[in-house]
């Protein structure tokens, strides 16, 4: 079965120096079973982890890599695990990968866990050893029905051959997994309430402090990460740091490679494994193509629905978090999306804003009254039918709605996007009320 | 005709029943395993009926009005009838730019149901969904567990036809 995730990151040239997370991938798009993975270097970085290395050591090794999260927030890897508590009498830890992929315009986990569920799994088990947990679970979104199939596959593959259970490679260390599939819901992949939803609760996020880590799941230290940062583990691991700090780009103050990709209307969509500090215009022309014929590049996003829109003009910025955040927004997951001069924006910040304010999960109010509202005024301003004072209202709930107002960053996320349309594409959303104005006679 | 008033009391099967204990074992506690309970539910019988949450909390020890809470949380666990078939169409900006609304245009015409109805056969359901992470075949949609890239206005009711 050839599966659907088989794109363009098959199909460029891949070497494990330079693509530690795609060069097992194969040219035909099946999975990456365990004697493949195996004989393509899997599960070393485990051997040297688990038997050869101390605990302490492995946090550090991640730590000095400069890892960061690849979920969207890019929290420093390290630093998270480094929360975790010192105290040997809690020995009851989780680690929990957030497979919750959801976001508009991100499909990289779903790659990594269909055609590699071993690397995750890997990635899992090494990052385990180092939190001392003893259980991790996959929270994964129940429509990928796929990766949910491949991972149980190999998780069974790899309980047979002695990669997961009792006594690890000979090394005293027990490790379990499952998977654990949602059923809907965006939020979900906030990590707090990915936490809750775990534990079979509506998917509220929690209150922080406490961290995830001094009181997570159960009531126990958990450390949650991304797919794509845990399969991030074992080349770092297996290879070292100053490999892993040589990857990115001259200038890239992150290190290592990023999956990334570009969508839209441009003559070649895909998701393609490179270094940080590529330029988005390398990403764009080199990798994406441009745009397909008959259309123009009006604006573009660097990293998901939850980051802010960019003109054509800022494409030769850096694919770095620092990078983008000198163009004024994040670079989130860093899968970019092309908006083509045939799109209106309020149209399209109407569907944005419908996405966010239906999965809002309600728990606080400003994001719950709030995106509703936006969605109203958008959807006034698309037929025409906006009143004056509709483009203060939008700005107001861009700052009421914004980071440090709302209980998660699930509302800031949505007016991100909305304040940088609202900035550069004024007159699309002025138009709104202009139509109306017209109509009215004098 | 039926009653309006559900009178039946619903009663696990034993296949739902051993199910559910198997999922309670892989947590610290077996509240944990109500999503997965009620997904077991709806794979039997399409969706979670009445009294569902009654019996489902009877066996993890949880309050009926726990796991009702989870049920009407989460937006693929159905609380009303639904189709044979449920068709997901991906409603992302990506697909948006793709041309989704079109789509949707065409389901609309071919099956005369918009998103969150069923037909009047009870074939089809429609529903919105999250980005189905295809982004690169965009426009998406999911039929059942079969995901569909690329797909166009034109060629929807040629999907559609493949399930009875």
């Amino acid at each position: 079965m050839i599966l659907t995730s088989m794109g363009p990151a098959n199909r460029i040239a891949r070497s494990a120096e330079t693509h530690p997370l795609t060069w097992r991938l194969r040219d035909d798009g099946e999975p990456v079973w365990l004697a493949e993975y195996q004989a393509k270097n899997g599960y070393t970085a485990a051997r040297k982890a688990l038997v050869d290395m101390a605990q302490a050591d492995i946090v550090q090794t991640v730590k000095d890599s400069g890892l960061k999260g690849r979920g969207g927030a890019g929290f420093p890897t390290g630093v998270k695990w480094g929360l975790m508590p010192n105290d040997e009498s809690m020995n009851i830890r989780y680690l929990l990968c957030n497979a919750d992929e959801m976001e508009p315009n991100t499909w990289k986990d779903r790659m990594l866990m269909e055609q590699q569920p071993h690397l995750l799994i890997e990635g899992m088990l090494i990052s385990a050893r180092a939190l001392k947990a003893y259980r991790g679970y996959i929270f994964l979104r129940g429509e990928y029905v796929d990766a949910a199939r491949n991972l149980n596959k190999a998780i069974d593959e790899a309980k047979a051959a002695g990669l997961l259970g009792k006594n690890i490679l000979g090394s005293g260390f027990d490790f379990e997994l499952f998977v654990h599939t949602g059923a809907g819901r965006y939020i979900c992949g906030e990590e707090t309430a990915l936490i809750n939803s775990l534990e079979g609760r509506r998917a509220n996020p929690r209150s922080k402090p406490p961290f995830p880590a001094a009181v997570g799941v159960w009531g126990k230290p958990t450390c949650v990460n991304n797919v794509e940062t845990l399969c991030n583990v074992p080349a770092i691991v297996g290879n070292g740091v100053d490999w892993y700090k040589s990857l990115a780009r001259a200038g890239s103050e992150d290190h290592g490679t990023k999956l990334m990709g570009f969508s839209g209307k441009v003559k070649n969509p895909g998701l393609w494994e490179l270094p940080f500090g590529v330029p988005a215009r390398e990403l764009f022309e080199d990798y994406a193509g441009g745009m397909r014929d008959g259309f123009k590049l009006k604006a573009w996003q660097p990293g998901g629905a939850g980051t802010g829109f960019l003109l054509p003009e800022h494409l030769d910025a850096p694919m770095f978090a620092g990078g983008i955040a000198k163009v004024g927004t994040r670079m989130g997951t860093g899968l970019a999306l092309a908006v083509d001069d045939s799109i209106n924006m309020v149209s399209l910040l109407r569907n944005m804003e419908e996405f966010f304010a239906r999965e809002s999960c309600g728990w606080c109010t400003p994001c719950r009254d709030g995106l509703p509202w936006s969605v109203k005024v958008l959807r006034a301003l698309e037929r025409g039918d906006g009143q004056a004072g509709d483009l203060e209202t939008l700005e107001q709930l861009v700052t009421s709605l914004g980071p440090g107002r709302t209980f998660c960053a699930h509302a800031p996320g949505a007016v991100e996007p909305l304040g940088s349309a609202l900035k550069y594409f004024r007159p699309e959303f002025e138009a709104g009320i202009a139509k109306q104005a017209a109509a009215v006679p004098a | 005709m039926s009653t309006l008033i559900q009178t039946d009391r619903f009663v696990l099967s034993d296949t739902e029943r051993s199910a559910i204990e198997h999922e309670m074992h892989h947590y610290e506690d077996p509240r944990a395993a109500s999503i997965e309970a009620l997904k077991i539910v709806q794979k039997e019988r399409g969706w979670v009926p009445d009294g569902a949450a009654d019996a489902i909390g009877a066996i993890l020890g949880i309050p009926a009005s726990d796991v009702e809470g989870v049920a009407t949380f989460y937006s693929q666990i159905f609380r009303q009838p639904v189709g044979r078939h449920i068709i997901r169409v991906c409603d992302s900006m990506t697909c948006f730019i793709g041309g989704h609304e079109s789509i949707l245009g065409s389901i609309k015409n071919h099956l005369g149901i918009a998103p969150g109805q069923t037909t009047a056969d009870g074939r089809f359901t429609l529903l919105p969904v999250c980005c189905l992470g295809n982004c690169d075949k965009a426009p998406a949609l999911m039929i059942d567990d079969d995901t569909f890239g690329n797909v166009d206005a034109g060629s929807v009711a040629q999907l559609l036809e493949a399930y009875a």
